[in-house]
């Protein structure tokens, strides 16, 4: 059964068709065409799908797009203001904390909603924080290297 | 996958009337639920999605002192509530070992409970402190103890226009602690290969007057290891009593061999995690261990 879901992704009103199986994840990938947020396990292990969902992230593959109506969502998309990447974003490149890039969207996003509540985040926090974003290339070092540096460029201000 | 059709009731009424309608299942956090429709393992045509009702996504306390935390609260506001969370730190830190931030986000207590997985984390600890399930149906509410809800590896007694509105856990006990611990492979991310949830209670003697130990991962359902339990009352806490509780536990234990442990493997862990769980409680209360 379909039903028109409302919801606002990156501050834009969006008006969509869901079939009641539709999960979150089909929503913006197929309906949405952001394809920015991956697809990777779709059973909630990975973390590649994460969005937030009201500012907290979520694994968007575990949710139902009607779930999401009304609600206001983050994807990756949604990161950059302007043309210009965020502070997280820029760690990442400088630190080289991304290599084939398919868990980035999702460690960015999960990084973010760190910040958000931690301002000097230690690395046992920051691990915590991206425990549920698998980076199945490399290990974690620069991932966390570049959030921490994230953390002290948003303290000093743009 | 079926068709799926999605109700989101804003009382509880409703959603019982929606579940009565057959075939539907309640859907909390959706961590577990949305995985097995898609898998097979479950099956629905209708899911009722219960965090559009106010009582069920709260978490309050009574006069008396309990609390009511609501069957859809997700692990994330369990842990920020800090009234709960000084009282008893064994529930905060338990929903912290299911999953990711992003699973804790979105599942919570009440969806641990009904999923009725035997390695539930969140499970052993509120049955520890006598936690009990307040559940509406069509022909009203009722209470049951948490402990006696599960039927089986993902069964509970739950009948299937029922919901699970809340879990009422008691005033805290004076000179009482409980706590958790599992053991995975990994630290994050991973199902416990068994798990020991402890709680004891002092006497004004300093004698332990009452205990509870609770397993996960090696039985069918939440295990009460009551020989274990028995063996601490009328006992001063010390690390010999504490050993000998985790032996009998140990013995308690019918845990099943497969891809995560043997059964050996899963009673010795009972054993240690037992008594580190009651130690961990004996910490708590601020009993010194250096003796035997």
């Amino acid at each position: 059964m379909k039903s028109i879901v409302r919801c606002e992704i990156n501050g834009e009103e969006h008006e969509v068709l869901a079939d009641g199986r539709d999960t979150l994840l089909e929503l913006l990938r197929e309906r949405a065409r952001l394809t920015g947020t991956k697809e990777g396990c779709s059973n909630g292990n990975c973390g590649s799908c994460t969005v937030l969902l009201e500012g907290a992230p979520v694994n968007a593959c575990l949710v139902l797009a009607m779930e999401a109506d009304g609600a206001q969502i983050t994807t990756i998309e949604g990161v950059a203001a302007n043309g210009a990447l965020d502070a997280v974003q820029n760690a990442m490149i400088e630190h080289g904390g991304t290599q084939c890039g398919f868990c980035t969207p999702g460690i960015v996003l999960s990084a973010k909603a760190l910040l958000a509540r931690s301002s000097r985040p230690d690395t046992d926090e920051i691990r915590a924080a991206i425990a549920g974003n698998l980076c199945r290339c490399t290990g974690y070092d620069k991932i966390v290297a570049a959030v921490q540096a994230a953390a002290q460029a948003m303290e000093k201000g743009p | 996958m079926r068709e799926l059709h999605y109700e989101s009731p804003t009382t509880v009424h409703e959603a019982v009337r929606a579940l009565g309608r057959g075939d539907a299942r309640a859907l909390a956090g959706g961590t577990d639920l949305i995985v097995q429709l898609r898998e097979g393992r479950r099956s629905a045509a209708c899911v009722v999605d219960l965090k559009r009702i106010p009582e069920l996504t709260a978490i309050t306390q009574d006069a008396d002192g309990s609390f009511r935390i609501g069957g859809a609260a997700s692990f994330t506001q369990i842990a920020a509530h800090s009234k709960l969370a000084t009282a008893y730190p064994g529930i905060a830190e338990s929903g912290r070992l299911v999953g990711s931030h992003q699973i804790q986000n979105r599942a919570g207590l009440g969806g641990n409970i009904c999923n009725a997985a035997p390695s539930a984390d969140a499970v052993p600890i509120v049955i520890c402190l006598s936690a009990s399930a307040e559940i509406a149906g069509a022909h009203g509410r009722r209470t049951v103890a948490v402990e006696d809800l599960f039927a089986g590896p993902g069964q509970t007694r739950l009948a299937a226009d029922e919901v699970l509105t809340s879990i009422r856990v008691p005033p805290v006990r004076p000179r009482s602690a409980g706590r958790y611990l599992r053991f995975t492979p990994r630290r994050e991310m991973d199902i416990a290969v068994a798990g020991s949830g402890t709680w004891f209670c002092l006497g004004a003697d300093g004698t332990i007057a009452d205990a509870r130990i609770v397993l996960a991962s090696v039985a069918p359902v939440p295990l009460r290891a009551k020989a274990a339990e028995q063996s601490l009352i009328g006992k001063a806490p010390t690390p010999n009593v504490f050993t000998e509780a985790g032996r009998l536990a140990a013995r308690e234990a019918r845990p099943i061999s497969d891809t995560r442990g043997s059964t050996e493997y899963r009673r010795e862990l009972v054993a240690v995690l037992t008594k580190r769980a009651l130690e961990a409680c004996a910490h708590d209360l601020r009993i010194r261990m250096d003796g035997p």
